[in-house]
């Protein structure tokens, strides 16, 4: 309806207004330019840093051959993908990546929320305040430092495991840690717990004390234990948090951080049956082999159905829970 | 919660302090081990216990500081262009997203959102990094790709300028005769001062952790390592000495295991020392997610 009477509107314009109006449309424009001019600079690096890959995820269909281009290298239908399947490799690694995922929503969360408990039901204030502060300190480190503190443990000459703790245990045998890939899913899932616990209960800790504290009151009153006010109030309470995160990190089940798996097993060949995730087997796929054909296919493959689980994850993270959903 | 129960509230000031010993313990055994005697720590490897002191380890690296000073130099030229790019682009992106009237702003939204749901991964964007535009090899390889701008914290400033700046301020300037860069650098950056610390602290510390853009795109660069990748260096020489023992690589070159561990003592400490004053801060950047509106 507007847009018809301004076009009716226009056609009796008498040339001042005719002026002013192109005037008005003028200053109109020169109102928004410095507003799109100053969008460009962050326009420019989104196309480049996150466009252009999205659109060369379609080099796995083609064989790179680097002295005719990227984009004159012939296409090759899914020949990339089926040397990716030819031999367990990445099979193996996406099976570790969910696996690892797997273990650390559940081991993670499970801390994460005793934490946050405790924290809350301790009564010496100082004493949560620095609990907090110092919970905090692994996950400022990066992997590089965390790999260097978990080689002072597991060092199979100098290590603490292998000269204070495992002879304190009555273990005679030193163990060679980096050799052996059957004990890598209990070191990275604790160095997973030690580096991210003080995040996550930190996340907990703030819905636990949103809790109305009339709830335990009227609990005590009725003469609940602490232990039924936990199963009773808190858990509850803390549902849509405990749901929302856990659908989150499940959205993020493909990927994997490749800090934690590439820096903290030493990049151990020995251990790769293990310790390798799509993202480590990628990266080694892609600049320790050069293999452009198998390490595109499988980065295709994570892109695509990480796509579609972050997606879906957010989807549903936004029907139990709009604040916390991405969209 | 209210808690009258004896046995409870002993387990859980037990479990506290059982994690913040779970924090500190590793710390003190990187510590310790950088004091002590290179011969007891072959003897009886890292220990809690401060044995047969010596700052032999501090002496090496002292000998050692134009490479590991060079290191620390390049961590700091890095995180400080970084940061200050990633701001300058995130104000810039924010402030005109924050207009309600701006025209396209729903599909300018979308453009920058997406890229939080979809991305192409480490081929394309290594292929695009190293043949159609080349950072290899270069300082842009460490700063630019990745880490320049982050899509979530544009969001949190956009939500920061559209809710907490009041529009009769911006409307007042308007009248007064200001133009939309007056209005952003005279009274939106002022009044933003607390976001703009949260979120320059966290890109602060993700360029400062950050050894994965040294490993991609430097290969024959290695003066441009920061620290980090110094670090990561220096433990796989270590570590391709350990299994090749009569290897090509010059034993002298590698530090030994008492000065492994004082490098990590040197790259963590400033890191310790700093963090009480900005402790604040950082949780507050890592709880940003729960501002947005």
């Amino acid at each position: 309806m507007e847009k018809k009477t301004k076009v009716s509107a226009k056609r009796e314009l008498t040339p001042s207004e005719r002026s002013y109006q192109r005037l008005r449309r003028k200053r109109r424009f020169l109102r928004f330019l410095p507003l799109y001019i100053m969008l460009l600079p962050g326009a420019a690096y989104l196309i480049i840093n996150n466009y252009l890959p999205m659109a060369g995820l379609l080099i796995a269909f083609k064989k790179i051959n680097y002295s005719l281009g990227i984009f004159n290298s012939p296409w090759v239908g899914l020949k990339n993908f089926k040397y990716l399947f030819s031999n367990n490799d990445a099979l193996i690694a996406l099976r570790n990546t969910i696996l690892y995922n797997l273990g650390f929503i559940l081991f993670g969360n499970v801390l994460a929320i005793v934490v946050a408990i405790a924290l809350d039901s301790a009564k010496n204030k100082y004493f949560k305040q620095v609990s907090q502060v110092v919970y905090l300190i692994p996950f400022l480190l990066s992997t590089v430092i965390v790999s260097y503190i978990v080689f002072a443990f597991l060092s199979p000459s100098n290590g603490f495991m292998n000269n204070t703790i495992l002879p304190a245990l009555g273990v005679a045998d030193p163990i060679k840690w980096y050799n052996e890939a059957k004990y890598w899913p209990a070191i990275l899932n604790i160095v997973f717990l030690w580096m991210s616990f003080g995040y996550s209960s930190i996340l907990y800790y703030s819905a636990v004390i949103s809790i109305d504290k009339s709830y335990y009151e009227a609990a005590v009153v009725d003469g609940a234990s602490t232990w039924k006010q936990i199963l009773h109030i808190t858990l509850p309470g803390l549902k849509p948090t405990i749901i929302t995160l856990v659908l989150l990190a499940i959205g993020r089940i493909c990927y994997s951080d490749f800090g934690l798996f590439y820096q903290i097993p030493q990049h151990s060949g020995l251990l790769y049956s293990t310790t390798q995730t799509i993202d480590t087997f990628v990266y080694r796929a892609l600049l320790e082999l050069n293999d452009v054909g198998r390490s595109s296919a499988a980065g295709f493959l994570q892109s695509i159905f990480g796509f579609v689980l972050v997606f879906g994850a957010n989807m549903l993270v936004n029907k139990l829970d709009k604040e916390s959903a991405l969209f | 919660m209210i808690n009258n129960s004896k046995v409870f509230n002993v387990f859980v000031n037990l479990l506290l302090a059982a994690l913040i010993a779970a924090c500190i313990i590793p710390f003190w055994l990187l510590f310790v081990s950088s004091v002590t005697s290179e011969s007891y720590l072959i003897q009886h490897g890292y220990s809690l216990m401060p044995k047969e002191f010596s700052l032999d380890a501090y002496k090496y690296l002292w000998e050692a500081k134009d490479s590991i000073g060079r290191a620390y130099l390049m961590s700091v030229v890095i995180a400080g262009i970084g940061v200050l790019a990633n701001i300058v682009l995130t104000v810039l992106f924010a402030y005109p997203l924050s207009h309600k009237d701006l025209p396209g702003r729903g599909a300018i939204s979308f453009f920058l959102f997406f890229t939080m749901l979809f991305n192409g991964g480490l081929v394309p964007t290594y292929l695009v990094y190293t043949n159609l535009i080349n950072v290899k090899d270069t300082l842009a390889g460490m700063i630019v790709p990745y880490l320049l701008m982050n899509a979530f914290f544009v969001i949190i400033m956009r939500t920061y300028f559209t809710s907490s700046i009041p529009g009769e301020v911006l409307e007042a300037a308007r009248i007064d005769g200001a133009n939309e860069v007056q209005s952003l650098t005279r009274i939106v950056l002022p009044m933003s001062k607390p976001i703009i610390a949260t979120i320059a602290l966290m890109t602060l510390i993700t360029y400062w952790n950050n050894w994965t853009n040294g490993i991609y795109f430097l290969t024959t660069r290695t003066d441009f390592y920061g620290i980090q990748n110094y670090l990561n260096d220096v433990m796989n020489k270590a570590a391709f000495l350990q299994s090749h023992m009569n290897g090509m690589i010059n034993a002298k070159a590698v530090p030994n295991i008492s000065v492994r561990m004082a490098i990590a003592v040197i790259a963590v400490l400033p890191l310790m020392i700093a963090y009480p004053f900005f402790q604040k801060y950082f949780v507050k950047g890592i709880t940003l997610g729960s501002v947005k509106g």
